[in-house]
């Protein structure tokens, strides 16, 4: 695969053997026309602004709030991890948090409309560690009128 | 991001992925997802290239409309950001005489001020251009990061800004400061607007002063008694494909 060929072997053999977890359910939600849809982006990249307080590795230091309205000079990363690209980031936010791009999409009305907050995890930890803060996201974004979720990996 | 994507899926809320290891999408299977064969940081593709990041994002965005699924798409576009290697604009520095009465590290940490001396007009550049720097996460000025970073090699800490983080953590916040601080230097720069994330890698690592000093210091990391100095030592600072290098020191 691309990008895989382009790694050492140990690094692609590391990423290969990683364990993931699988799902006996394959859950399926329905909503409207993509020109209705209200979009929120979950990222993994760390990402917040930067007078918010960095990841630490503190139990319960899970996610990070990114309000829409976020000017893109006041966004950081403080992800632990060094195993991936930051300097995208770093020239344009958009490479990890598409955000202008979501609202030109919004204003041209192929989406409805762009969320009024976004999140961002510090990935590289097992899902069963994330689910509770899911779980507890679902009905805020729901409030938000959210009815599509952008997942970001990085 | 599969685990993520099953969670909100259950609580009714459809979810459309980007992935990048199609191999982990395959066995966590999320309801949608669009595979793009772009680097691991770089969801959307390349920097600064709206019409690009826009087709990545309609083709992810689309799956929402699909009928039934898991569906498992691939985005078969490589993103267009060059692997010409690195021209390093920095040039090197004479030492006065009085070089030589310096121990290895204080030459190392004057080696590595005058580098960044000789990128600051290509940061001061990039930060206008741009009109946004991520540097300064860990709180400490720019001009006192050397000096922050070079105290943790005699073993000493320095004084630690922050409270209510600890020192190693600050001091990986303060790599990436520097990191940060010649990544967006170098990317000013005429011609190499648009390099792979590996370019700048292997031109960091491999060729400045700066990439020098923390190879050296992951070495020196390695041997403190603090498990969270050891951590930041084993798994951050200086990336798995680097790490090779030390090596060569």
């Amino acid at each position: 695969m691309a990008r895989l060929d382009r790694m050492n072997e140990k690094e692609r053999a590391y990423l290969l053997n990683m364990p993931c977890s699988t799902y006996d359910t394959k859950p399926w939600a329905e909503g409207p026309s993509l020109s209705e849809r209200r979009v929120a982006i979950i990222t993994t990249g760390g990402i917040h602004k930067r007078d918010d307080r960095p990841f630490t590795f503190d139990p319960g230091d899970i996610y990070r709030i990114v309000p829409g309205d976020v000017e893109a000079k006041d966004l950081v990363t403080t992800h632990a991890s060094t195993n991936f690209d930051h300097s995208g980031f770093q020239q344009d936010i958009n490479v990890m948090f598409p955000i202008e791009r979501l609202k030109e999409l919004a204003a041209e009305g192929t989406i409805g409309s762009v969320a009024d907050y976004h999140y961002s995890f510090m990935g590289a930890m097992d899902p069963v560690q994330l689910e509770p803060s899911a779980r507890e996201l679902a009905p805020v974004l729901k409030k938000d009128n959210v009815d599509a979720i952008l997942l970001l990996p990085v | 991001m599969g685990g993520l994507a099953h969670f909100f899926e259950e609580d009714g809320i459809p979810t459309t992925t980007i992935s990048l290891i199609r191999e982990h999408t395959e066995k966590m299977e999320p309801p949608r997802a669009l595979w793009v064969p772009f680097e691991l940081g770089r969801p959307i593709g390349a920097p600064n290239n709206r019409e690009f990041q826009t087709r990545v994002l309609l083709s992810v965005l689309r799956l929402l409309e699909a009928k039934e699924g898991p569906v498992l798409e691939d985005f078969n576009e490589e993103d267009p950001t060059s692997e010409d290697t690195i021209t390093n604009l920095v040039c090197p520095v004479n030492f006065a005489k009085e070089e030589a009465e310096l121990t290895d590290n204080q030459k190392m940490i004057n080696a590595v001020k005058a580098e960044m001396n000789s990128l600051r007009p290509w940061y001061d550049m990039a930060l206008d251009k741009r009109g946004r720097t991520t540097v300064g996460i860990s709180g400490i000025d720019l001009d006192n990061i050397v000096d922050f970073i070079g105290a943790f090699f005699d073993g000493t800490a320095p004084e630690n800004p922050r409270d209510d983080m600890p020192a190693s953590l600050i001091l990986n916040f303060a790599t990436d400061d520097l990191k940060a601080f010649y990544y967006e230097s170098i990317t000013a720069q005429p011609g190499q607007e648009s390099p792979s994330g590996k370019v700048l890698e292997d031109w960091f690592w491999g060729e400045t002063k700066a990439g020098r000093m923390l190879l050296m210091l992951k070495e020196s990391c390695r041997n403190s008694d603090d498990p969270m100095m050891k951590a930041v030592a084993r798994i951050m600072v200086v990336p798995s494909s680097q790490a090779y290098r030390r090596k060569e020191l």
